[in-house]
C-alpha cells in the first residue's frame, strides 16, 4: 500500500480535478441530439399577419397554453388592476359587462356585449346607462350571477381604495354621488351606492354626474364583472377569485404562477365570445425576459406583457426573412411626444412653439428609439389606432428631417435670436434619454439650447414633471413623454393630456398645461354626443387645433414588435389591448 | 439575539428613517401604492392603513413585536392575521412578508447548496492540482479558467448555459420542481444554475487554496511529515491542505450565508422563485416591508454562518481549540 508512487495519486487528485472543472467550463456535457424539428408546425403566416387576420385559426380543443410575464401584474384581482394585458387576460375568469370583439388592429377596438346581452341604452341625453344581463349566467360553484354582483363590483372597485387602489377610479369620477360614497368596506348599509340601481336580478342602471356616451368603454374595464359580495375577501380576494368566465382558477401562487383550468359552470350558450380551447391554462410570472422570447420562439409559451420582444432577439429576427415572417409589428396604441410647456417663457407664445415644431428633425429621434421597428414618426396627437385619427402634418418637412428655415422664421417671429430652456427625460428609460439626446442636437442647429434633466420614472409625475411648479421653478420648458389611452377613443386618450381641467398641482399629466377654452369645449361636447362618427370627427378637430397651438411634438407612433409562438392558434393582435394578442380564445396544436 | 437586535434596528432606520431624511415624506411613500391619479383622502386612507401615519418609533416598535408576537392587518371586510414571526405586511401586494420567505427558501437552498458543494469540489480540487503543479500546463490552465471565471458576469455565463443546455441542446430541464417532489429532475433543472454559479465562486476558491497550499507545502512540518515517510496523500490532504483550509472555511462561511439571503442576479437569470427574486421584486415596486425581511433574512444567515465558521475552525486547525 505504501509503496504506491507518488505520482499516481497526483493524477486521481488531477482526475477529480478535472471533473470538477468541467462545471468550471460549463461545457462538460457533450453535445445531444439536436433540436428535432418537428414537421407538423405551421409555417408561418408572414409578417404581421396576425394585425390583419387571425393566425393559424383553428378550433381544436385540449392542451395547455402558457403565458410566461418577466415581472408581476398589479393583482389578478378584476378589480384591482390597470395593466392592459390583465384587461386581457382576466376575462377569461371574470367577464365584464361589455368587451372588445377579437380582431386584427382597428377590428379589434369593436364594443361588444359580454355579460350584458346588447349595449348599454343610454337616457336622459347620456346621463343614465341601463344594461340587461343575459340570462343563465353562472359563476364556477353554479350559483347565478345577477346584477347586484356587478353593482358591487363597481363599488368594491372604485370606491375602497384604501384596501383596493390599483385599479382607476373612473366610477368614482363619473357616478352621481360619487365623491360621498364610501364604498361596501366601510358603508355597510343594504342600498350601497345609490346611483347604480338594480331594479331585477338582470337589470343594472346607472346614473352619472354628466352626460357621457362613452360609457360602453367604461364598462368593457374589469371592474364591471360580477364579484360575489358573501365571498369577497378584499385584497385577500385575489387568492380565492370567483369565476364568471371559461376558466377557473385551480390554483394561484402569489408572484410566481396561476393554473386555470376549465370552468364546468360556463355555458357557451351565454356567451357568444369564449371557446374554452385548451384544457389548461398556465401564466409562469417573473421569467427571466431571454428566457421568454426563447419560450415564444420555440412555440411554447405567450409574451403575457406583449411588450415585444428584447433587443437581441430583435436584431436576431430581423436579420432573417424566414425569421421575420412569424413576426407582427404593430400599433401600441401609443403616442411618444415632447410637451412643450405653455407656462415656461418664451414658450407662451405659439411662434415659439412652432420653432421648435419645425427644428426637430424626427428621424434622428425615430432612430433614438429603436428605428421604423419601435415607432412610425408621428405628426398628429391620435395615433393610427385610436379612432379619430386622420391624417395630417401641420410642420411637415422633406423627409422628416425638420425645417431650419422655417424654424428660424418662427423664432424671428417669436422676437427671439435664440432660447435657453430645459428638456427633461426619465433618468431609467435610455431611449427615451437618447431621443430626447436627439432633440438636443436639433435644436441647437436653430439657436434653442436646451439641457438634459433626468428623472426616475417612477417619480416623474409625482414629483418632477407632473409637477407644474416644479417644472416652472426649473425652466423647464420641453417635457419627454408617452401616452396610451385607457380606453382606445379620441376621450380616452385626448382627455387627460389637453384638457385644462386635468391639470393638477401634482401627477400632472397635461404636461404642456394646455388649457384652450375651445378644446375643453370640444372635449366636453364630444363626451356628450351619441353619434359616434360626429364624436371622431370631434377628436379629429381636437387633434388640428391642438396641433395648431404647437403645444406638443409628435414624435413617434408606438409600435412593438412581436414574436408568434408557433403552436399557438386563434392569434390576432388587437388595437383594444395596445397591440397584444387577444387572450380569449388562444389554443394550442400541442397536446 | 443582540446582533440581530441592532441589524433590524439599522435596517429599518436604512429604509423608513434614510428617506425621510432626504426629504420623502410619508405622503409620496404611501402615493406609490395607489394606482394613477389618487385623490387626497386616498391617500390618506392608504397611509393609515399601511401605518404610516404614525411616528418611525411606533412604526418600529410594531414591526419587532410582529416578529416575536405576531401582527394583525385590518383591511377590508377580512382581518389578516400574520403569525409571528411576522416580517411585516407587503404595502404593495398585500402579503405577509415571512410566508413568502419560507415558501421561497426551499428554493434559495437548493441554489446555494448545490452551488457551494460544486464550487468547494471544484475550487479546492483544482487549487491543490495548481499548487502540487506550479507553473505547469494544469496549473496555468486551470487558473485561466479560473480568472475567466471571476470575470464574467452571472447575465452572460446564466444566459449562455440556458441557451446552450436548455435550448440548443435540451439536456437541462426549465421548470423548478421541488426536491421533495422529484430529486432527479430537481438537480436536472438546477445543474445549469448551479455550474454558472460555482463558476463564478469557485475562482475564488481555486485561487485562495491555491495560494495557501503553496506556502504549507513550503512549511518546515510538510517536510518533517515526508521526511517521517508519510505517504503523499497524507502529507498533500492531512496537513497541507487541512491547514491551508482555515482562510477557504471562511470565506465560505460568508459566501453561502450571504447566498441563503438571496441570489438576486441568478435567481433572476434563470427564473427562479426564490428569496433574491423575491427582494428584487420588491425593489422594483419599492416595497419596503420584502426588502427589510429579506435583508434581515441575509443578516441572520451571515451571523449563523460565522458561528458556524467558527466552530469549523477548530475541527479544522487543532491551534484554536479552547483547552
Amino acid at each position: 500500500m505504501e509503496g504506491n508512487p507518488p505520482i499516481m495519486r497526483r493524477s486521481a487528485l488531477a482526475a477529480v480535478a478535472a471533473i470538477g472543472s468541467a462545471c468550471l467550463l460549463v461545457a462538460g456535457c457533450s453535445k445531444a441530439d439536436d433540436n428535432k424539428n418537428d414537421d407538423n408546425n405551421t409555417k408561418a403566416a408572414g409578417a404581421n399577419a396576425a394585425t390583419k387576420d387571425v393566425v393559424n385559426a383553428s378550433t381544436k380543443k385540449g392542451g395547455t397554453v402558457t403565458y410566461e410575464l418577466s415581472d408581476v401584474p398589479d393583482s389578478f384581482d378584476p378589480g384591482n388592476t390597470y395593466y392592459a394585458y390583465m384587461y386581457n387576460l382576466s376575462r377569461l375568469y371574470a367577464r365584464p359587462l361589455m368587451t372588445f370583439q377579437p380582431g386584427a388592429g382597428e377590428k379589434g377596438n369593436t364594443l361588444v356585449p359580454d355579460l350584458a346581452a346588447s349595449k348599454g341604452v343610454p337616457s336622459d341625453g347620456g346621463k343614465t346607462w341601463t344594461y340587461k344581463l343575459r340570462s343563465g349566467l353562472k359563476y364556477q360553484d353554479g350559483s347565478p350571477i345577477t346584477s347586484k354582483d356587478v353593482k358591487y363590483a363597481v363599488e368594491r372597485s372604485n370606491f375602497a381604495r384604501d384596501v383596493l387602489s390599483l385599479g382607476p377610479n373612473y366610477f368614482q369620477q363619473f357616478m352621481a354621488g360619487g365623491d360621498k360614497y364610501k364604498g361596501p368596506y366601510k358603508d355597510k348599509s343594504a342600498k350601497g351606492l345609490s346611483s347604480i340601481e338594480t331594479p331585477d336580478d338582470t337589470t343594472i342602471v346607472f346614473k352619472l354626474k354628466t352626460a357621457f356616451q362613452e360609457f360602453d368603454y367604461l364598462v368593457a374595464a374589469p371592474q364591471t364583472a360580477p364579484v360575489p359580495q358573501a365571498k369577497d375577501t378584499g385584497v385577500d380576494y385575489v387568492k380565492n377569485i370567483v369565476s364568471s368566465g371559461s376558466y377557473k382558477f385551480q390554483s394561484y401562487s402569489e408572484g410566481k404562477q396561476a393554473v386555470l383550468v376549465r370552468n364546468e359552470n360556463w355555458d357557451a350558450k351565454t356567451d357568444p365570445l369564449r371557446k374554452q380551447y385548451p384544457d389548461k391554462i398556465v401564466v409562469n410570472l417573473k421569467v427571466n425576459a431571454e428566457t421568454i422570447d426563447k419560450d415564444v420562439l420555440a412555440g411554447d409559451a405567450i409574451d403575457l406583457g406583449g411588450t415585444g420582444v428584447q433587443a437581441a432577439t430583435q436584431a436576431q429576427l430581423l436579420a432573417s426573412a424566414d425569421k421575420k415572417a412569424g413576426t407582427d409589428n404593430t400599433y401600441g396604441g401609443r403616442l411618444v411626444y415632447m410637451a412643450i410647456n405653455t407656462k415656461v417663457k418664451p414658450f407662451d407664445k405659439v411662434e415659439c412653439r412652432k420653432a421648435v415644431q419645425y427644428a426637430i428633425d424626427k428621424v434622428s429621434v425615430q432612430t433614438a428609439e429603436g428605428g421604423p421597428i419601435r415607432g412610425d414618426v408621428a405628426s398628429t396627437v391620435l395615433p393610427p389606432d385610436i379612432p379619430g385619427y386622420e391624417k395630417s402634418d401641420v410642420y411637415a418637412s422633406a423627409g422628416n428631417k425638420g425645417d431650419a428655415a422655417k424654424a428660424k422664421e418662427q423664432l424671428k417671429a417669436c422676437g427671439k435670436s435664440s432660447i435657453s430652456t430645459n428638456i427633461s427625460a426619465r433618468s431609467d428609460r435610455p431611449q427615451e434619454i437618447d431621443a430626447a439626446t436627439a432633440i438636443i442636437n436639433s435644436l441647437k442647429k436653430v439657436g434653442i439650447n436646451a439641457s438634459l434633466k433626468q428623472y426616475p420614472s417612477g417619480k416623474y409625475f409625482t414629483d418632477y414633471a407632473g409637477v407644474p411648479k416644479f417644472t416652472e421653478k426649473q425652466n423647464i420648458g420641453l417635457i419627454m413623454m408617452q401616452w396610451g389611452a385607457d380606453w382606445p377613443s379620441g376621450y380616452g386618450f385626448l382627455q387627460q393630456i389637453l384638457n385644462g381641467s386635468a391639470i393638477g398641482e401634482s401627477g400632472n399629466t397635461n404636461l404642456s398645461q394646455y388649457d384652450n377654452k375651445d378644446v375643453n369645449a370640444l372635449l366636453e361636447k364630444a363626451i356628450g354626443t351619441e353619434d359616434m362618427t360626429a364624436r371622431n370627427s370631434l377628436y379629429t378637430e381636437i387633434d388640428k387645433k391642438t396641433m395648431d397651438d404647437a403645444v406638443l411634438v409628435p414624435l413617434t407612433y408606438f409600435k412593438v414588435l412581436l414574436a408568434r409562438p408557433q403552436n399557438a392558434t386563434n392569434l390576432v393582435s388587437t388595437a383594444a389591448f395596445s397591440g397584444q394578442y387577444d387572450y380569449l380564445n388562444i389554443g394550442t396544436t400541442k397536446k | 439575539m443582540i446582533l440581530l437586535l441592532v441589524v433590524s434596528a439599522v435596517t429599518f432606520a436604512i429604509f423608513f428613517l434614510l428617506p425621510r431624511m432626504a426629504g420623502q415624506t410619508a405622503d409620496q411613500l404611501a402615493q406609490q401604492y395607489i394606482g394613477k391619479s389618487p385623490s387626497k383622502a386616498d391617500i390618506l386612507a392608504v397611509k393609515h392603513n399601511l401605518g404610516l401615519d404614525q411616528p418611525l418609533y411606533v412604526q418600529y416598535w410594531h414591526f419587532i413585536k410582529g416578529i416575536v408576537a405576531g401582527a394583525t392587518y385590518d383591511l377590508g371586510p377580512t382581518t389578516a392575521h400574520c403569525n409571528a414571526p411576522c416580517f411585516g405586511y407587503s404595502f404593495k401586494t398585500h402579503e405577509a412578508v415571512w410566508p413568502q420567505l419560507t415558501s421561497r427558501l426551499p428554493v434559495t437552498v437548493s441554489l446555494a447548496a448545490g452551488a457551494a458543494v460544486m464550487w468547494l469540489i471544484s475550487g479546492v480540487a483544482v487549487g491543490v492540482v495548481s499548487a502540487l503543479k506550479p507553473r505547469s500546463f494544469f496549473d496555468r490552465a486551470f487558473m485561466g479558467v479560473a480568472l475567466a471565471g471571476v470575470s464574467l458576469p452571472m447575465f452572460f455565463t446564466g444566459n449562455l448555459a440556458i441557451l446552450l443546455f436548455t435550448y440548443q441542446w435540451p439536456i437541462f430541464g426549465r421548470t423548478y420542481v421541488p426536491f421533495t417532489e422529484n430529486p432527479a429532475q430537481w438537480a436536472n433543472t438546477l445543474f445549469p444554475a448551479w455550474c454558472s454559479l460555482a463558476l463564478l465562486y469557485s475562482a475564488i476558491y481555486a485561487r485562495l487554496t491555491r495560494s495557501g497550499m503553496l506556502e504549507t507545502m513550503n512549511e518546515d512540518f510538510i517536510r518533517t511529515a515526508r521526511a517521517k515517510g508519510l505517504r503523499e496523500r497524507n502529507v498533500v490532504v492531512r496537513h497541507g491542505l487541512r491547514a491551508a483550509l482555515t482562510p477557504i472555511i471562511t470565506v465560505f462561511g460568508m459566501d453561502l450565508g450571504l447566498l441563503l439571503g438571496g441570489a438576486l442576479i441568478t435567481e433572476t437569470v434563470f427564473s427562479l422563485h426564490g428569496v433574491g427574486q423575491y427582494a428584487v421584486q420588491a425593489i422594483d415596486d419599492n416595497d419596503l416591508p420584502p426588502i427589510l425581511g429579506v435583508t434581515l433574512l441575509a443578516a441572520f444567515f451571515v451571523v449563523i454562518a460565522n458561528l458556524l465558521v467558527d466552530l469549523l475552525y477548530a475541527a479544522a486547525d487543532p491551534r484554536v481549540r479552547l483547552s
